[in-house]
């Protein structure tokens, strides 16, 4: 089933999926990937048991250099 | 003289150096700059994920036993500072956090309102709680008991190099605040991070000067010894001002 969801500010149409799923398909691993799901943190261990639906919001973040 | 360590929301540091992440040409100067330096705090910022781009992990390069100051940078209310701060926790980076909130984007002055309403949430969250704000003794006051761990005063714009501009009023700060006072911000040179040291700041944090320096490393170490230097100047407190000379050697003459 293809649902709607918006990924760091963005719209985007792909199939329904597990988080774990997503960050791998995109290539997205990496040890400070920091995920917010509709505005909760999800650690990295629980990644598989999120289930993504329709107009589910993620926030995909890092730490940066910063002063 | 012995010197007590700084202490911050319970947390001894050895060096009274801060240092930030910001604007380093290559990060692999960050682990060679800290141990130049022996900086035990250091900032990082909090942002998206480039997608599908090449996302180099800050965190990588700065060593287990450095303590982490993330920073609420890209925030512009409290709640958005809130919101950066509890992410930061989650995410496993302690329960520092340096309150950095700017709305003018043309100075990148801090927003001191908004930065107060924000160490009042977060401090009731129990996080250790750095707010960087325009020197306003009152201000800092107010952030004293709301909780705040320590304050930062800017000396002069982010980024700008220009040192202490508001000297003065980071003293009225130093003079009347119980809490560490931390001045963050335009420090250019380790010779005006000794004036602040020597003036009686608790400590200096420096990005820009030390991550843009040619040699990042050397640059780190003489901040290094630029914050020793004042520190150790003002524990020996110095002589007073004069407007007259006063002769250091007998005023007599050769053979009188």
């Amino acid at each position: 089933m293809e649902i709607e969801v918006r990924i760091n500010g963005r719209d985007e149409r792909l199939n329904a999926c597990t988080l774990d799923t997503l960050i791998a398909e995109r290539g997205l691993i990496s040890g400070s990937l920091v995920v917010e799901h509709n505005g909760r943190i999800i650690k990295q261990a629980d990644w598989q048991g999120v289930t993504l639906g329709k107009k589910d919001v993620l926030e995909l973040l890092n730490f940066v250099g910063g002063g | 003289m012995q010197d007590k360590p700084l202490i911050i929301g319970g947390h001894a540091f050895k060096s009274r150096l801060l240092t930030g992440t910001g604007k380093f040409a290559a990060k692999n100067w960050i682990p060679k700059m800290l141990e130049a330096s022996g900086s035990g705090m250091m900032t990082v910022a909090l942002r998206r994920i480039d997608i599908g781009g090449n996302n180099e992990n800050i965190l990588d390069f700065i060593p287990k036993d450095v303590v982490l100051l993330p920073n609420t940078s890209g925030a512009r209310t409290a709640e958005e500072a809130v919101r950066i701060a509890r992410i930061a926790r989650e995410a496993g980076c302690g329960s520092f956090i340096k309150i950095e909130i700017i709305t003018d984007m043309k100075y990148l002055m801090p927003d001191n309102y908004e930065t107060l309403r924000a160490t009042e949430i977060l401090a009731r969250e129990d996080f250790i709680v750095l707010p960087y704000v325009l020197p306003d003794l009152t201000l800092a006051k107010k952030l004293e008991n709301a909780g705040a761990a320590a304050v930062m005063p800017l000396g002069s714009p982010i980024g700008s190099n220009r040192g202490l501009e508001t000297k003065s009023l980071i003293a009225l700060i130093i003079e009347n605040c119980r809490v560490p006072v931390i001045v963050d911000a335009g420090i250019g040179r380790p010779s005006q991070a000794a004036e602040a040291m020597e003036m009686g700041a608790d400590a200096v944090l420096v990005n820009t000067a030390i991550a843009t320096a040619e040699d990042p490393t050397m640059m780190g170490r003489a901040f290094s010894l630029g914050v020793m230097a004042g520190r150790v100047a003002y524990l020996a407190r110095m002589g007073e001002e004069s407007d007259l000379a006063r002769a250091s050697s007998p005023l007599t003459g050769f053979l009188d």
